[in-house]
């Protein structure tokens, strides 16, 4: 099997940015809330969970808009809320960044002055030109004096982006940011917010229920239940967990890897990726060398064979071990496989399993047959 | 035409909107943010002047404002005339009856504004007094607007507790809205037609005002 990769692996960069926001609350009603997390400088945190787990609550505690009756939340060792000692430090004097989820721009300002009016910061004289140059940053030059009504769903929550980071947030908050928006806005958008986050080092926090934004855009997942953490860790990890069903039942369920573009093998037509899970070869995509990716692989387009065959069409062939076997309705399997160190998700069929004779602990080879991959910020 | 009664009746309806509007606009965004027990009883009580009669309304105030009341001997101790049958009387009486049409519309408009928006205001740095002056105040702009021309118009028609309260002074309690019932009383039918007509402008002018800044409302939200 000559596209074979070796399975040596780089070492996986330590994305550990400095902690900038902690996070605590313990109340039973109205909202149940019994969770503790930090935010680091530079780091994406997807809140995923169902409606109803409390993503929203978190956000607007955050931000100063709600009160748990217990809860504590700093920012850059300034206290923001305790409730024990009684300390609330009101929205208007928390440099939070908050896009809403139906964007809540003023609808009586234009699309400029909706920013400006987020930089009484600033000296009156330069809050005209920042609100321009800030527009031009979410791709709305020539908006300017546009007011929400005349602008589409996509242009509004760029306004409302704009918003956010001109009082220079030091943690940004996205409230279901894309739900209001169609399909191929919402990939565009998707783009945008990842070219931002590359520029910002301020903790970004994305609330959603659609777990494809979390794999896109999120670098660690918190999943919620009824104000619990049920689950948290990287992309990669969280994505390969088939035993959290909300995770499980995420339409298009499969691994998420985070990966480096190695070299550009022009004459095969092929682009060579280190990832967790080893080198992978994916179709070519217009990347430098070094640029940083995110991998999708659909556990459906993975196959799993007890040695590698001959004579195949499939590039990836990743040697691992049986992680865990969870069975799924319809006769299938989810098979998280260990490869490297990342977990890779297999949907095979439940004969399959007893064929193979696959039980946790067994070496395997997962053949993948679709790489799926994002540039952040193409 | 009676132009004495119809100064005075300009000078009522501009005083009743200037003493009504503080009010009007702390309450009406009173009851539109806040929550407290008994939010319903007071909006119900805020409309009562809306169907209760206004000689009712006229008797009961009648009662409080003379002598043998104790609001009626403060005000005639403090300014030595009665309160009833005076100018300040009718002003009270008119604010009082006056308090549905006001506070109404502006609570409408308050409670209009999307929660969300405020609170943008708030995460955006802009302190409580700011949201309400930058953001509060120019969404509500027009509800505001129609409840003070409502008021003004409503104020130069009110007939039933005018005559209840004021009694028909010239020049102190004598209403254009009284003038005319005098003039037919007198079958004068000319000048009752004359100030009947001017009544009747004012009242189209203030649907006019009222129509087009709902219309604006509308616009803007859309």
């Amino acid at each position: 099997m000559a596209d074979t990769l070796s399975s040596e692996r780089l070492p996986v960069r330590a994305e550990t940015g400095r902690e900038v926001v902690t996070f605590e609350a313990r109340t039973a009603s109205p909202i149940p809330l019994d969770l503790a997390f930090s935010l680091r400088a530079g780091e994406v945190t997807g809140l995923f969970g169902a409606s109803g787990s409390g993503k929203t609550t978190i956000l607007r505690t955050i931000a100063g808009l709600w009160c748990p009756a217990r809860a504590r939340v700093t920012c850059n060792r300034a206290v923001w809320y305790d409730s024990e000692r009684r300390i609330h430090v009101p929205p208007h004097r928390r440099r939070v960044g908050l896009v809403f989820q139906d964007y809540a721009l003023f609808p009586h300002m234009t699309a400029a002055a909706n920013v400006a009016a987020a930089l009484t910061h600033l000296p009156k004289a330069e809050r005209e030109a920042r609100a321009r140059a800030l527009l031009a940053l979410v791709g709305l030059q020539g908006f300017e004096q546009r007011r929400p009504a005349e602008l589409s769903g996509g242009q509004k929550q760029r306004v409302a982006v704009a918003r956010a980071l001109a009082r220079d947030p030091e943690v940004l908050l996205l409230d279901e940011p894309f739900s209001a928006l169609d399909r191929a806005v919402r990939v565009a958008l998707y783009r945008e917010i990842e070219a931002l986050r590359t520029r910002l080092a301020c903790p970004i926090v994305l609330v959603t229920h659609d777990f494809e934004e979390v794999a896109r855009l999120a670098d660690r997942v918190i999943v919620l239940q009824r104000g619990r953490m049920i689950a948290e860790g990287d992309v990669g990890t969280i994505s390969a967990r088939a035993d959290i069903p909300i995770i499980a039942a995420a339409a298009e369920a499969g691994t998420v890897l985070v990966a480096t573009l190695v070299e550009v093998l022009q004459e095969r037509r092929l682009a060579v990726l280190d990832t967790p899970a080893g080198r992978l070869l994916a179709p070519l995509f217009d990347a430098a060398p070094g640029a940083r990716l995110r991998v999708r692989i659909p556990s459906r387009d993975v196959i799993l064979a007890d040695r590698v065959p001959e004579g195949l069409s499939v590039h990836n062939a990743l040697h691992g071990t049986v992680a865990e076997i969870a069975p799924r309705p319809g006769a299938v399997a989810d098979v998280a496989v260990a490869v490297g160190d990342a977990l890779l998700r297999a949907q095979v069929m439940e004969d399959a399993v007893a064929r193979l004779g696959l039980v946790p602990g067994r070496p395997v080879v997962a053949l993948v047959k679709s790489v799926a991959v994002t540039v952040p910020g193409a | 035409m009676d132009w004495e009664a119809f100064v005075l009746s300009i000078e009522l309806g501009g005083a009743t909107v200037l003493g009504l509007a503080p009010i009007a606009l702390w309450a009406g965004r009173a009851l539109a943010y806040g929550e407290f027990r008994g939010k319903g009883f007071v909006e119900a009580l805020i409309a009562l002047p809306l169907l209760l009669p206004p000689t009712v309304v006229g008797f009961y105030l009648l009662q409080a404002f003379g002598r043998h009341s104790p609001l009626g001997q403060g005000f005639e101790a403090l300014t030595g005339h009665l309160l009833a049958f005076s100018f300040e009387g009718l002003l009270v009486a008119l604010m009082l009856v006056n308090i549905p049409f006001s506070f109404q519309p502006i609570q409408r408009a308050f409670e209009n504004i999307e929660p969300s928006v405020r609170e943008a205001g708030a995460v955006c740095g802009l302190s409580p007094r700011q949201v309400f002056l930058r953001i509060e105040l120019p969404l509500a702009w027009p509800g505001i607007v129609t409840a003070l021309v409502l008021t003004f118009a409503h104020t130069m028609g009110e007939f039933g507790v005018v005559l209840m309260v004021g009694g028909s002074i010239p020049g102190e309690t004598k209403t254009i809205a009284i003038a005319i019932y005098d003039r037919v009383q007198a079958f004068d039918d000319r000048s009752a037609n004359i100030m009947a007509l001017t009544l009747l402008s004012v009242s189209i002018a203030a649907l006019g005002i009222t129509n087009t800044l709902s219309r604006r409302i509308g616009r803007r939200r859309g």
